[in-house]
């Protein structure tokens, strides 16, 4: 992917979040909200090593997943206004989107839920789609779950093309990483799999690309998994209006001041591409966002009794 | 027609399944060649279809689950094998929150075409972590289809219709339904999931029974029969969804309902059939009865083991209280 094109990406997902944060505020639109602003380099540096065909799992904070893998911001919108229209026709919300067309395989609400779910779409993918890969997104806390030692655990085993991704945002909803484990980089844990462990920078986007670009290449050469761990931060709290108040000040503004956007729009800049380009770039994502909150908002609701479709697949 | 015990019709099943279809794959702990599954239920399979397609797994019950689900969304058709049925528990969150909900939570988008099988049961002395039966866990939640096969026929058939079939399935075995033999026809068939059977008609008293209570209630039946007492056997055989319109048909015709199976009294299915009577055929209704298990884990000792089961002696009872 070229690198104007992730900056586009990045801030897709920047835009869409702070459209989506104040509607919400505004209460026009119901549930919970779980923002992954601030940590949009992870999802587009990793899904700039994808092909379209490459399967990913996603998280409760999926929104940037979502994005990065190409869905249409107007289906997401619409799912996250609960419309008819949406990805998942409202049944799912924010928590669930899922684009089987671009091997999303869907936001999971259960914290390290989908690393089972990854480790049997690498399976499909060894089996049946020997060109294809797995990308198996999670945060810091999943990390802590069994699925995480049962799920990796068996695609080392079984030489499986998948990635597991973790982002390491340094706070499980309120706990501080120090506070439910005793090492600094996740990636440690890779050696108790017998697999590469990384860990980089997860607000640069290009050094989050180079490592996803390894672990891809070694992941279709079929030479197994690999875990990288992204080290970056959330712009908001965990959920809703979580004023994230257990985060001291002096950190925040530390990674604030190393937004992961700006610090590319910076490279960008320096590597000679005018800004005017970057200005046009940026009142057409305005605009993309405009038309997905316009396209949401026209939309029409479900019918109540729509809430007994696509339970079970009949035949 | 030849006779085959349930774990060869079982196996013939997934045999005849994976050789008609190649994404038909095989998870589980022990499964493969070198211990054939706990029950041998896939004995010969690795030795056939290779380790690619019937993967022996590290002791991750989640993750074998798991494991299934994200296949089952990618295109193949994963038989996924928990070796004892108590230990679903560990595999809960992606057979319940997972394989159930995914196509719901997707709009449809995904399916899940999965079958997880696993033997419930009691009768060996393996005590309360071998021993249950847990179909009604599952049955509580949409998405999830709940097979219970009684006999060799039944099993060949539904294993078959529930690997074919689009939506996740728990296929419940007991451990001492797998031993007994049947006439199983060697060519392809499969037994549609949602459909009773009437395993023997009978003019004053309904028995729906389930899994290994099928056999016992036969035999109750025929003791019964010289006693002048004619019992009609239904087996739900799918236990979810469940075929109101056989079991309401018999109730119907004889007016008497004895509901019997092993899984503990308190919140097992017995509940659910008796309200799905209780709703369509309340007037034709003389008497339900229930004969479940006792609500207690399931113990050691062979003498507290065999007492907290229905036997054929407590269906005799039972059937003449509400007869006689």
């Amino acid at each position: 992917m070229e690198d104007i094109e992730m900056y586009k990406k990045m801030l897709e997902i920047r835009k869409f979040e702070e459209k989506v944060y104040d509607l919400f505020t505004q209460n026009l639109i119901p549930g919970t909200m779980h923002l992954y602003m601030g940590e949009e380099a992870v999802a587009v540096g990793v899904c700039a090593a994808l092909t379209p065909n490459d399967f990913i799992t996603s998280t409760h904070r999926g929104h940037g997943h979502c994005i990065a893998k190409g869905a249409s911001l107007k289906k997401m919108m619409a799912e996250i206004f609960g419309k008819k229209t949406g990805y998942c026709k409202g049944k799912g919300g924010s928590m669930h989107i899922t684009d089987k067309n671009i091997g999303m395989l869907g936001a999971n609400a259960v914290v390290g839920g989908a690393i089972p779910i990854a480790v049997g779409a690498g399976l499909s993918c060894k089996l049946k789609y020997p060109e294809r890969v797995t990308v198996c997104f999670f945060g810091d806390g999943a990390s802590n779950q069994g699925t995480f030692h049962e799920g990796i655990n068996m695609a080392s085993v079984w030489d499986l093309p998948v990635i597991f991704v973790c982002e390491n945002n340094l706070y499980a909803m309120g706990t501080r990483q120090s506070l439910v484990m005793n090492i600094e980089d996740i990636s440690e844990r890779a050696a108790g799999y017998g697999i590469p462990g990384a860990t980089v920078d997860g607000n640069d986007v290009m050094a989050v690309y180079q490592e996803a670009q390894r672990a891809v290449t070694r992941a279709r050469n079929g030479d197994g998994p690999t875990l990288i761990e992204c080290k970056t931060y959330r712009h908001k709290g965990h959920s809703r209006f979580d004023p994230a108040k257990y985060r001291p000040q002096e950190e925040v503004a530390e990674w604030m001041a190393r937004d992961p956007i700006e610090s590319f729009r910076y490279k960008l800049l320096d590597k000679g591409i005018p800004e005017e380009f970057l200005h046009k770039i940026e009142s057409t994502v305005e605009t993309e966002i405009e038309e997905a909150v316009e396209f949401a908002e026209e939309s029409p609701l479900p019918e109540p009794e729509d809430a007994l479709k696509d339970v079970w697949v009949v035949e | 027609m030849r006779e085959i015990t349930v774990v060869e019709a079982l196996n013939e099943a997934l045999r005849e399944e994976m050789r008609r279809d190649e994404n038909v794959v095989l998870l589980g702990e022990d499964i493969g060649k070198y211990w054939q599954g706990a029950f041998k239920v896939t004995k010969g399979l690795e030795e056939e279809f290779g380790p690619e397609r019937v993967r022996d797994t590290p002791i991750s019950e989640n993750a074998i689950a798991g494991c299934a689900v994200g296949a089952a969304m990618t295109g193949l058709r994963p038989v996924a094998e928990i070796m004892f049925g108590d230990l679903v528990a560990l595999a809960m969150d992606q057979i319940c929150n997972q394989a159930a909900k995914l196509r719901y939570m997707s709009g449809g988008q995904v399916s899940v075409p999965m079958v997880l099988r696993t033997p419930f049961g009691a009768g060996g002395s393996y005590a309360s972590h071998h021993s249950q039966s847990l179909e009604a866990w599952f049955v509580h939640v949409p998405g999830l289809k709940v097979v219970q096969p009684s006999n060799a026929y039944d099993a060949k058939g539904l294993l078959k219709a529930s690997i074919r079939d689009d939506n996740p399935v728990v296929f419940c075995e007991h451990k001492f339904v797998y031993g007994l033999k049947g006439t199983v026809p060697e060519e392809d068939y499969v037994v549609p999931l949602g459909k009773a059977h009437v395993a023997r008609e009978g003019e004053d008293i309904t028995i729906i029974a389930t899994s290994l209570m099928v056999d016992r209630a036969l035999k109750a039946a025929a003791a019964l029969e010289e006693e002048g007492i004619s019992c009609e056997v239904v087996d739900p055989r799918t236990v979810r969804p469940l075929d109101e319109e056989e079991l309401c048909a018999s109730a119907r015709k004889t007016g008497k309902v004895l509901i019997v199976h092993e899984a503990c009294d308190t919140g097992g299915i017995s509940g659910e059939i008796t309200k799905t009577l209780v709703r369509r055929v309340f007037y034709y209704l003389d008497a339900i009865k229930i004969l479940a298990g006792k609500d207690a884990p399931i113990p050691f000792a062979p003498v507290m083991e065999k007492w907290v089961a229905p036997d054929e002696e407590r269906i005799k009872k039972a059937v003449k209280e509400i007869v006689l």
